[in-house]
């Protein structure tokens, strides 16, 4: 088997990045909300990306804001595909009405507009904690976990290793989890990787339309954001911040890739 | 193969690129495009039009017996002349010569009576209440009667005058003002046309479009690449952005900036908190950070633009003092800080920066402060309506040209005080006002109130923020008035 | 025939639950239509007045019930930021504009994408799928609305190709119309077409694999055609279903890029009557998306089973 040089070439990017994000925790040049330098201040040699409007570091913003966007990115796909395979591996394994009712609900989910179910998850739970934006973001994201799952569970429930496990005297959540994941997971990742991606830019977007739909603490897709008013005069603002989110979304996007690649391989 | 196919895409893409290169068409130098954020989406019915948003472009459409000028006065509009009864009871309108409806028609007596009294009978002015009748002499002649005197009532003459029965108002409006209205496309654009039989100076071009575009960064992009020639409402970052090719004129948005404080809630029912946290806030240093230096420094509930009802020495009340602060919450028994919340509404990012520098001015006295985006929608309801707030920053602004318009809000049981203020030296002095039909001694009274939130340190006062109009070069004219109106009517293209 | 029955009925369902869902919303979202019209000068008596007039005061079903009474009978009712009009006299103008705008798009995806993905396939230079593969990623990794400040600072600003915000409406003069939306379009295809050479690629990578694809290559170069004939025939269920699934989210798309290049489509007034909880309008433009997004699905099934004689025969069982 040859060097899978696309997995390896994400899995380095990726670590560069999850570094800086570790080292936030501990250390960032600056405070990151402290205003330590003047307004807009280009790159320099002690503000390596400049300084934002109120004269924050960028440099050590972007590296909280990463970490708070890979945790809404990847806790949102969690939700995702957690509740959305549960729901596809249920109604692929029973059928019936219980699949076409779930199915249904999973059309409608699909074609409601993703800024108002947003908007009344916050309305509910209140903005003020992250796990609420996670969850109002997630939604937005089941039915396509739900679908594909769907499909991947329902192929493999007539192969013979689910006859034999069930004949074994295996239960239904034993045969789901243990027998049949394991064999999706092809179909499954690749979709994980694409949803992380549109998990990351959709708490961009809902940044951007300014509805209340956005994290506590600082994020990229806020900073990027708050960055666009200053474009023509403070350009280093949105470039640092762009390239944080591309660097984030394109290494994940290339580590799905890798993974698919070695699957086909096999 | 795959040659071809590239060299199609190719070709494609250029041929599309060129034929979008000649798109574009502009207007011809009689005609502004001015952008605004906000849409005339109510009512165009002079009376029954509620958002501030429609009034101040509407003000260029229509007119009352009298009208104000840019030095914050009233001035005879439709009427020519009037007299006041010595007993302030009774008012008689002379109605100018040749003033014209945009549909043509001469403005006479019955169209005047006809519009006070649809304000009175319909309750759209409840000022006019106390009108107890409105009668035609002749034909340019109107008196209306008074049941009690009242100082303020004049201010409400700017009511527009209507064409009497004129049942189209609410779609096409019809007014006496330099511009007639034309059309309006719901969220892209208003037009409007000179009026050419305008009793006054005519206005400085002949067309006028507004055009909607509600993201800030949007219109200035807008403006950049040549769609709009004018917009106001802009902060100093925004035309900070625009670079050559335009110039800027600055004004005041005639709004009280500050952050409101829940003076019945925990910590803030204690004045000394509240006294702390003003030492602690300091407003210039949010103007130079957040608005570049632009923007009017403020004590209390009255902005510098109302000239006549402003305090001057309030500003700097409370200079921005650390230790003074920290010691006042020893003091309270907050010696290590506490914990708040600051509610802000995510539709208007001057106020979110605001918050944003007062969260670190608070972190040097301890005090750890968070900031909660909503909706404005969810503002509206949650923080101003059920009042379930700690702190917010927003700004308030007069719905009329009267220090009661800022000032009623704040005594005890008037329903929209929503920072619970209560003091009884406060209420009694509104009360005193309400009675007091001496112009001067009313002053005095609502300086007596502005004193009292400053010294009980109702909220933490920042600023009237500044207000900057972006115009391309070559074009000139604005104006600019102590209420929030855009007079379109002065605008015009060096020649 | 009974196929398209079943599709129809479950269109139906989803549809109904999508409504439900709605105003369901309605009543969880915080924010109320009366107080958000009338702003911080109204006292609350006149808040109250108007929650009245407007129906807020009556049960949240009583109002489900009327709305879908009025959907029938063909009266969606009046907007209530926009006093005296029917929403139907609002979006239909505002329905014409986002159907142009996806319609644009959709058919650059398809004339770029199909046969970029193609070539892709058949690229044997491992420079230029490495080359391809990063580029595709790129393109899925900006937000649409940095895409479109891009686009605009480039090919508004700078190069002064277009106008920003001088949107010209179709009925005025479709080329001006279509030349600006050009760029709004752009950008909402641009990430789309990197999914879709993608998903074309792997696709018709794996269809190269098989048997006959093998025997038709041996013959020699002359039979490109051929081959890329019976390529599009027999990876056309996976590419329609796909397409389907992109006209879908084309609709979603266009509620930013409509906000950064201000035309006045649905996307931007569903956002602005959000803010403004102008309920009627909202419920109107949630329907006509939501009947896009299951309409594009319902319509690549459709397709599929009228195009692959296998889904047939699955269907008759």
């Amino acid at each position: 088997m040859k060097r899978n040089k696309t997995l390896i070439a994400g899995t380095i990017l990726f670590s560069v990045l999850l570094a800086a994000i570790v080292v936030s925790w501990l250390w960032t040049p600056y405070d990151p909300e402290a205003f330590a330098g003047s307004s807009l201040e280009p790159p320099s040699a002690s503000h390596i990306f400049g300084t934002d409007n109120f004269g924050r570091d960028i440099f050590s913003r972007v590296m909280k804001g990463a970490g708070t966007t890979l945790t809404v990115g990847l806790m949102t796909v969690s939700v995702g595909a957690v509740v959305g395979v549960s729901a596809g591996a249920l109604t692929a394994y029973y059928g019936g009405a219980l699949d076409e009712l779930l199915m249904r609900l999973n059309d409608a989910i699909t074609a409601f507009p993703s800024i108002l179910l947003a908007l009344v998850i916050i309305s509910v739970l209140g903005p003020e904690k992250t796990s609420n934006l996670v969850i109002s973001l997630g939604i937005a994201f089941i039915p396509s976990f739900a679908r594909v799952s769907r499909t991947a569970f329902s192929r493999e429930k007539t192969q013979n290793y689910v006859i034999s496990a069930r004949l074994m005297g295996a239960g239904d959540v034993r045969i789901l989890a243990v027998h049949i994941l394991p064999n999706t997971l092809q179909v499954l990742l690749p979709a994980v990787t694409i949803g992380f991606n549109n998990a990351v830019l959709a708490e961009a977007s809902m940044s951007y339309l300014g509805i209340g739909v956005s994290p506590v603490d600082p994020s990229l897709g806020f900073m990027l954001k708050a960055s666009q008013s200053y474009l023509f005069t403070a350009p280093w603002y949105a470039v640092f911040t762009g390239l944080a989110i591309v660097l984030m979304v394109f290494s994940v996007g290339l580590i799905g890739d890798g993974i698919k690649k070695s699957g086909r391989s096999e | 193969m795959k040659r071809k196919a590239f060299a199609m895409l190719l070709s494609f893409l250029v041929l599309a690129a060129m034929l979008a290169s000649c798109a574009g068409p502009k207007g011809g130098a009689d005609e502004i495009v001015f952008g605004i954020a906000q849409d005339l989406d109510d009512d165009l019915d002079p009376h029954k039009m509620i958002s501030a948003g429609t009034k101040e472009i509407m003000f260029n459409v229509f007119e009352g017996l009298l009208k104000p000028t840019t030095e914050g006065e009233l001035v005879p509009a439709v009427c020519e002349s009037y007299s006041v009864s010595e007993d302030r009871l009774s008012y008689t309108f002379i109605l100018r010569e040749g003033v014209k409806f945009h549909n043509g028609a001469e403005v006479k007596s019955d169209d005047v009576v006809y519009s006070i009294l649809r304000c009175r009978d319909e309750g759209l002015v409840p000022a006019f209440a106390i009108i107890s009748g409105v009668e035609k002499k002749d034909d340019k002649t109107v008196v209306i009667a008074l049941s009690e005197p009242s100082v303020e009532f004049a201010t409400y003459l700017t009511a527009a005058i209507i064409p009497a029965d004129y049942e189209m108002q609410s779609t096409q409006p019809v007014g006496t003002g330099p511009f007639k209205f034309v059309s309006r496309v719901a969220q892209d654009n208003i037009v409007l046309e000179r009026f050419d039989d305008y009793w006054g100076e005519k206005a400085g071009v002949a067309k006028v479009t507004l055009k909607i575009i509600e993201n800030a960064d949007s219109l200035v992009l807008s403006l950049q690449s040549g769609s709009v020639d004018i917009a106001s409402h802009l902060t100093a970052q925004q035309v900070a952005q625009l670079g050559d090719g335009f110039r800027a004129e600055t004004d005041t948005m005639k709004l009280v900036q500050a952050l409101y404080l829940n003076n019945a809630v925990k910590p803030f029912d204690d004045i000394r908190v509240r006294r702390a946290l003003s030492y602690a806030i300091d407003k210039h240093e949010i103007i130079d950070v957040v608005f570049g230096g632009y923007g009017s420094p403020i004590g209390s509930s009255m902005y510098p633009a109302f000239a006549k009802y402003y305090v001057p020495e309030l500003t700097d009340y409370y200079m921005h003092d650390v230790e003074k602060a920290k010691s006042l919450l020893s003091e309270a028994g907050y010696p290590n800080g506490f914990s708040m919340t600051i509610t802000v509404p995510s539709n208007y990012q001057p106020h979110i920066d605001t918050a944003t520098v007062i969260v670190n001015q608070l972190k040097a006295v301890g005090v750890t402060a968070e900031i909660k985006l909503v909706e404005w929608a969810s503002w509206l309801e949650d923080v101003y309506g059920n009042r379930d707030f700690e702190s917010t920053v927003v700004g308030f602004d007069a719905a009329q040209m009267t220090a009661r318009a800022l000032l009623e809000r704040f005594t005890s049981t008037h329903k929209r005080n929503f920072i619970n203020y209560s003091s009884e030296t406060y209420d009694a002095l509104f009360a005193k006002a309400m009675i007091t039909y001496d112009d001067a001694e009313q002053t005095e009274i609502y300086k007596q109130m502005e004193r009292e939130l400053t010294e009980n340190a109702a909220n933490v006062y920042i600023q009237d923020l500044a207000d900057l109009v972006a115009l391309r070069k070559g074009l000139t004219g604005v104006r600019f008035y102590p209420i929030d109106v855009i007079d379109l009517s002065g605008l015009h293209f060096e020649s | 025939m009974k196929f398209a029955a079943k599709k129809l009925a479950s269109l139906a369902l989803t549809m109904l639950i999508v409504t439900a869902m709605t105003f369901l919303a309605f009543s969880l979202i915080s924010g109320d239509p009366a107080s958000t019209m009338l702003g911080t000068n109204a006292a609350p008596e006149q808040v109250e007045a108007l929650r009245d007039e407007l129906g807020l005061n009556k049960p949240v079903h009583q109002r489900y019930f009327e709305w879908i009474k009025g959907f029938f009978t063909g009266d969606l009712g009046n907007s209530y930021k926009y006093r005296n009009q029917s929403v139907t006299s609002l979006i239909a103008p505002r329905l014409g504009v986002t159907l142009e705008l996806s319609a644009l798009s959709f058919v650059l995806i398809i004339l770029i994408s199909l046969p970029l993905g193609v070539i892709a396939a058949g690229a044997k230079s491992r420079f230029y799928s490495v080359f391809r593969s990063a580029l595709n990623r790129l393109c899925m990794a900006v937000p649409s609305f940095f895409i479109g400040l891009l686009v605009t600072w480039i090919f508004g600003i700078t190069l002064k190709w277009f106008s920003h915000g001088a949107f010209v409406p179709w009925s005025v003069s479709p080329a001006a119309s279509l030349l600006y939306l050009f760029y709004p379009a752009v950008c909402i295809a641009v990430p789309r077409i990197a999914m879709t050479v993608n998903m074309l690629s792997s696709t018709v990578e794996a269809e190269l694999k098989k048997d006959y694809a093998r025997t038709v290559r041996s013959r020699g170069a002359g039979s490109s055609r051929l081959l890329f004939v019976h390529i599009l025939k027999n990876s056309l269920t996976p590419i329609v279903t796909f397409l389907g699934q992109t006209a879908a989210e084309i609709i979603a798309a266009s509620v930013v890029i409509e906000q950064v290049f201000v035309v006045p489509g649905l996307g931007r007034f569903l956002v602005s009557s959000i803010s403004y909880r102008d309920y009627p309008v909202v419920e109107a433009i949630v329907v006509l998306l939501a009947l896009w997004v299951v309409l594009a699905s319902t319509a690549a099934d459709l397709i599929n089973f009228g195009v692959d004689p296998r889904l047939r025969r699955g269907a008759k069982g």
